[in-house]
């Protein structure tokens, strides 16, 4: 955090200095781990058996949460008969069919749950693969982004999920869960009730077995168990904080998942200095997914209608809304969307012109995408702020895309390597491309900078801030706003008069903004103002609840909804800390309805009383009967303690009083996941789809529902792993991450000499064990090389990446910063070029945290020469199309 | 007051010492190298506030470390120094055995500058606040101050012949604000303020790790007895200075000046008088 987030880890050391034990866990030693208490180095890619040791710990030691998890969590249900654990078929669950690899979820349900319809949607109509992983790729790649869908998005029910592969998209609520009410064990002591299951799942996860995958000493391990529990409880709370190095993996859903079973079982979940924080890869990362850059959703986590399941609006509405929970009136939400949308245009008569929306006919992620550009299927690209020619997985791949487009528009501060590769990319120099044979036509474009224009950032806190324009942009650079702005006046322009339907949603388009200046800047607050929405009567809305499905109101992102309320900029609040609360409510503004902290019900116990003086937030005042605290209650306001929901109820009235988890289909935190996971409803040690380990756990090797992207004419190979033949060709773990002198793919750093001279070039960090096994030398040049690609790195011999012992041999990591590309001031070769394309299932996100590679010194060969010691890495370790494929 | 006392105070505030009669209280740099997390925020803060331009690029193995040292063209400059040794941790004995320090190192601003006493031009200077700076349009880059700084601070540079170094962002300061590698430090790391409030600050906060265990913990500069008749800058270390690259006892170069100016001139005078003892003797 201290690394790639500096001016938020002043908060961790304010916590510090009042005493907080700052624990950091990381393949390297770090900034963090500097001025950390303690730090745990591990195995990269071995998390879930860190933080399953940790569950199992909690579960033997009987350190739990007891109230908490009885109260707040489905602990206390029974499955049903046919569930089998990961324990019982050797490291899967049951409902897996190895012929799709997908799970069909019917045995993962509550005993006197009805089982939800599995409908087995196959093939292209149902590839309705997603990804907020996508959307973060597109922003920085391989880099950041990931897990960057947790606010999630809404579907119906877990029905599809391993079909169709929209685990992500649940929205701001959970899946659906059946009609009738769970078997409940409030003692937690029935065998198949969720607790007892949770508790034999992670029964082999023993400090001795964290040892042996991790490679963290059992005493270290021990102590940090101690650490935590002894800071959790009614007294205490602990918070976790990741980004991408828990993300970016094959089962990365499933780091976050453990880490969300642990917090529920130590009770650290909806209270203050408790919560699972996740560091987003750059500004407004979060924005980009509230009002997304993803193809999968419209803005408030909408999920995109899809071409044959969603024929009509009532159709989608029925099939994506819930029944319990504000999910409930998703069709309000969607509605005033459309009107946003479409004004005037959109009537009852004409579904609020819902026909309007595209529609998905598959997957449409970001390595979908060059997948059918490579296949000529999709010509034309817009990057705007993205430089995927160094920032995405598998780096060649995306050049290979982009030169068989017909155009490409590059938007951006610089000349990046993305717009640039058609004259110097790394296929030119090799021979295998010829800028006279690219047919791709690319535009650059120059961009404005955020200090040049007004807008708002969202932060992982869901907190809008406002900024405001410094100073101008300097010649042709025009904001992002500018340019959608104009481009669609443009294009309205032509299209006027046009008679052709096909055409009708572009010309039905509100598409009025006022601009102002001499380059016609439109106004960025008139597009808040829309965001917020207004009434009938063209008032600014205040909050999401006043949203009708009538079309009376518009609403822009309805998580956004109050944003503008009483007609002034929410987001542009400053008041100082000293003139408020310590809970901050009037310092910008937070979706949904200001609210600073989710889930807030739970600091309170289920009468409605605070866990804990020293602990309280949120309590129900019985004078008043309403809650009251230090903040936005994030519950019906005046809902009791003992409120029952009566038979048949829907929306927020069906959830009871007693029930925090408010966007759940039962107001539970879910300790095991009935539904909505396309990789399991527990998370499971797999190893990376490239490791030098065998899985020590079960004889599954990988997770078997992890999505494979194609071998892509032999540009996207896997390696052998574990007990495969020839896996020792490639010995060693690689990981790839950030420092605090580049921004992501460097775009934004490589171009300015302040930043480039604190890091001058592209480098590899090794621990000196491995560099007196390889004959690297300090200061000198090393080429890793993988199956995908051979870069060259300045060598760096440092302690700070600790020579780990998993196994009970000694373990070899190389580390590998991301930023470099061959233009700019700082110069290097990318470390994407190394990556592979394997996904996690449920987000689509790539395994860059942790893959394999080999080492040696000296710089890489030139021309068609580094072609061929690739090629000569894949002959020694028999690669074929297949390696890696198999379950 | 007695003379004698009221001399040493004023001898202790470089302003009065300098002839300012009315003048704010002296200020300064508090770097608690501790909380530094090695963002190097300071530096590149310095050089946008201050047009310092790039350093070059040179990739040096020193850990993180690219920028090296002090000079003409870094004015903010962080160490990085891996150890074998435990992190300074709150929960003592419960570390790994890796340490890792950072330090933010700037120019000292020191009690008696020797940079400024053989400046020939009157290029640098005692500002109001206490601290020293060099005009830029009156250095004639003569290059006096360079070997007379005891830390090694001011620089040449090269094609430019003039010295330059931090100035404390004397342009900011004389309007109320806050130096520019302190208003960037995300960590507190790096505090300003008057050298008073400061100095007891600094005490607190070294008993405070005492009491946690960390006795490393010291203080490098703060001390108004030491060679230099203490820094405006000052620093709180966890290891010898000799390890961030700091010397341990620094001493004013000019301190012996007084001293071998009147050997000098004893030594003259004595040759002198022999010279003429010579010829008085000379026989006719």
């Amino acid at each position: 955090m201290a690394e790639c987030h500096p001016v938020g880890f002043q908060w961790v050391m304010e916590a510090k200095a009042r005493g907080a034990v700052v624990i950091h866990v990381d393949p390297r030693f770090t900034r963090s781990s500097a001025v950390s208490d303690v730090h745990v180095p591990i195995r990269a890619g071995s998390d879930i058996a860190f933080l399953g040791g940790l569950v199992n710990y909690v579960l033997q030691h009987d350190k739990f949460f007891r109230d908490y998890v009885a109260a707040y969590s489905n602990g206390p249900v029974i499955l049903s008969e046919d569930y089998r654990d990961t324990e019982d078929l050797d490291g899967v669950f049951s409902g897996f069919d190895p012929e799709t690899r997908t799970y069909d979820t019917s045995t993962w349900q509550y005993e006197g749950i009805e089982v939800q319809s599995s409908p087995g949607q196959r093939g292209e109509e149902s590839a309705d693969k997603s990804g907020d992983a996508a959307g973060d790729a597109a922003g920085d790649g391989a880099g950041d982004g990931a897990g960057d869908g947790a606010g999630g998005s809404h579907s119906a029910g877990g029905e599809d999920v391993g079909e169709t592969a929209k685990g992500h998209s649940y929205g701001s609520g959970g899946p659906a869960l059946g009609a009738g009410e769970p078997t409940l064990d409030k003692t937690m002591e029935h065998p198949r009730c969720v607790l007892q299951v949770l508790k034999r799942h992670y029964a082999r996860y023993t400090p001795e077995m964290v040892e042996q995958i991790c490679g963290i000493p059992q005493d270290l391990f021990r102590r940090v168990c101690e650490l935590i529990t002894s800071n959790s409880g009614r007294e205490r709370t602990t918070s976790f904080v990741y980004s991408v190095g828990w993300t970016q993996h094959t089962v990365g859903a499933q780091y976050i998942r453990t880490a969300s079973i642990l917090q529920t079982l130590l009770g650290n979940m909806g209270r203050p200095g408790g919560g699972i924080l996740a560091l987003r890869g750059h500004a407004s990362i979060q924005g980009s997914t509230d009002i997304p850059t993803l193809f999968n959703l419209l803005p408030g986590y909408i999920p995109m209608p899809h071409a044959n399941q969603h024929p009509d609006l009532a159709t989608f509405v029925e099939a994506e809304s819930a029944h319990k929970g504000y999910w409930a009136h998703m069709k309000a939400y969607l509605v005033s969307l459309l009107k946003a949308y479409y004004g005037d245009a959109a009537t009852a008569d004409n579904d609020f012109c819902f026909d309007y929306l595209p529609r998905l006919t598959g997957s449409h992620s970001t390595y979908e995408t060059v997948l059918a550009q490579m296949a000529g299927r999709c010509k034309g690209y817009f990057l705007m702020g993205e430089n995927p020619a160094v920032g995405s997985a598998n780096a060649r791949l995306q050049r290979l895309g982009m030169a068989n487009l017909d155009w490409l528009v590059v938007r951006d501060f610089s000349l990046i390597e993305s717009a640039t590769w058609w004259k110097d990319g790394p296929e030119i120099e090799t021979g295998e491309l010829r800028t006279a044979d690219i047919a791709t036509e690319v535009f650059f474009l120059p961009a404005a900078a955020h200090t040049e224009k007004d807008g708002s950032f969202t932060n992982t806190q869901r907190l809008l801030q406002w900024h405001r324009k410094a100073v101008e942009p300097s010649g042709d650079s025009r904001s992002d706003l500018w340019f959608m702005y104009h481009l669609g006046r443009r294009i309205r322009e032509k299209l006027a008069g046009s008679a052709d339907p096909m055409d009708r949603p572009v010309l039905d388009l509100t598409w009025d903004y006022p601009t102002k200046g001499p380059t016609g800047e439109p106004d960025a607050e008139a597009v808040l103002a829309e965001v917020n929405g207004w009434n009938a009567e063209g008032q600014p809305l205040s909050a999401y609840t006043e949203l009708k499905d009538d079309g009376s109101t518009t609403c822009g992102c309805w998580i956004y909804c109050g944003c503008y309320a009483g007609g002034v900029n929410q987001p542009d609040r400053r008041k100082p800390a000293s003139e408020q609360n310590w809970v901050a409510a009037e310092w910008g503004w937070a979706w949904p309805a200001n609210r600073r902290m989710l889930y807030n019900r739970a600091s309170a116990d289920p009468d409605g009383k605070p866990w804990s003086d020293r602990k309280a937030y949120l309590w129900w005042d019985p004078d008043s009967e309403k809650w009251a605290g230090h903040d936005v209650a994030d519950f019906v306001p005046d809902k009791a303690p003992d409120y029952r929901p009566p038979e048949g109820a829907t929306g927020p009235e069906a959830l009871a009083g007693d029930d925090p988890f408010i966007m759940q289909a039962d107001g539970k935190a879910w300790l095991f996941s009935p539904a909505g996971l396309a990789d399991g409803p527990l998370p499971t040690h797999y190893e990376p789809q490239e490791s030098p380990i065998a899985n020590l756990l079960y004889p599954q090797q990988r997770n078997p529902a992890r999505e494979l992207i194609g071998p892509a004419d032999g540009n996207n190979l896997f390696h052998p792993s574990g007990a495969e033949a020839l896996s020792e060709v490639f010995p060693y773990v690689a990981t790839t991450y950030r420092l605090t002198e580049h921004h992501t793919a460097g775009g934004m750093s490589r171009w300015l000499p302040y930043l480039s001279e604190l890091q001058p070039e592209m480098f590899c960090e090794v621990a000196p064990e491995l560099a007196a096994e390889r004959g690297l030398e300090h200061l000198g040049w090393a080429t890793i090389v993988t199956a995908r690609a051979a870069i060259e790195a300045r060598v760096m011999v440092t302690d700070r990446i600790p020579t780990l012992t998993v196994g009970g041999r000694p373990l070899y990591q190389v580390g590998l910063p991301y930023h470099w590309g061959p233009n700019g001031y700082s110069t290097g070769d990318a470390a994407n070029e190394l990556a592979h394309l394997s996904l996690d299932p449920n987000v689509h996100i790539q395994e860059v945290k942790a893959l394999t590679c080999d080492i040696r010194p000296g710089r890489r060969p030139r021309g068609p020469a580094r072609l061929q010691l690739v090629r000569q890495y894949r002959e020694r370790a028999g690669i074929t199309d297949e390696t890696g494929r198999d379950l | 007051m007695s003379v004698d006392r009221a001399d040493r105070a004023d001898r202790a505030d470089p302003a009065t010492a300098s002839g300012y009669s009315d003048h704010p209280p002296r200020m300064g740099f508090f770097t608690d190298t501790s909380i530094c997390i090695g963002c190097k925020a300071c530096e590149v803060a310095c050089k946008e506030w201050n047009h310092v331009p790039s350093d070059g690029l040179s990739f040096t193995g020193m850990s993180y470390d690219n920028s090296a040292r002090l000079s003409a063209d870094t004015w903010r400059h962080v160490a990085f120094i891996e150890q074998r040794k435990p992190l300074a941790s709150q929960e003592p004995g419960q570390s790994g055995d890796l340490r890792w320090l950072m330090a933010s190192d700037v120019c000292k601003h020191c009690t008696h500058a020797a940079c400024l006493d053989v400046c020939p031009t009157g290029s640098l200077f005692r500002t109001e606040f206490g601290t020293v700076v060099v005009q830029e349009d009156v250095c004639n880059g003569c290059g006096y101050c360079i070997p007379a700084c005891p830390y090694g601070v001011i620089d040449q540079r090269q094609g430019d012949g003039r010295a330059w170094k931090c100035t404390l962002c004397y342009d900011r300061v004389s309007v109320g604000m806050q130096p520019a590698c302190a208003q960037a430090c995300p960590t507190e790391s790096i505090q300003f303020g008057p050298l008073d409030e400061l100095r007891a600050r600094a005490e607190r906060r070294v008993e405070a790790m005492h009491d946690a265990g960390i006795a490393d913990a010291r203080l490098y500069g703060h001390d108004p007895a030491d060679g230099v008749g203490g820094d405006g800058a000052f620093f709180l270390l966890l290891d010898e200075p000799e390890v961030y690259g700091l010397p341990p006892d620094p001493v004013v170069t000019t301190r012996d000046l007084p001293a071998i100016w009147r050997k000098v001139g004893v030594a003259a005078l004595t040759i002198a008088a022999a010279g003429i003892a010579s010829f008085a003797r000379a026989p006719r």
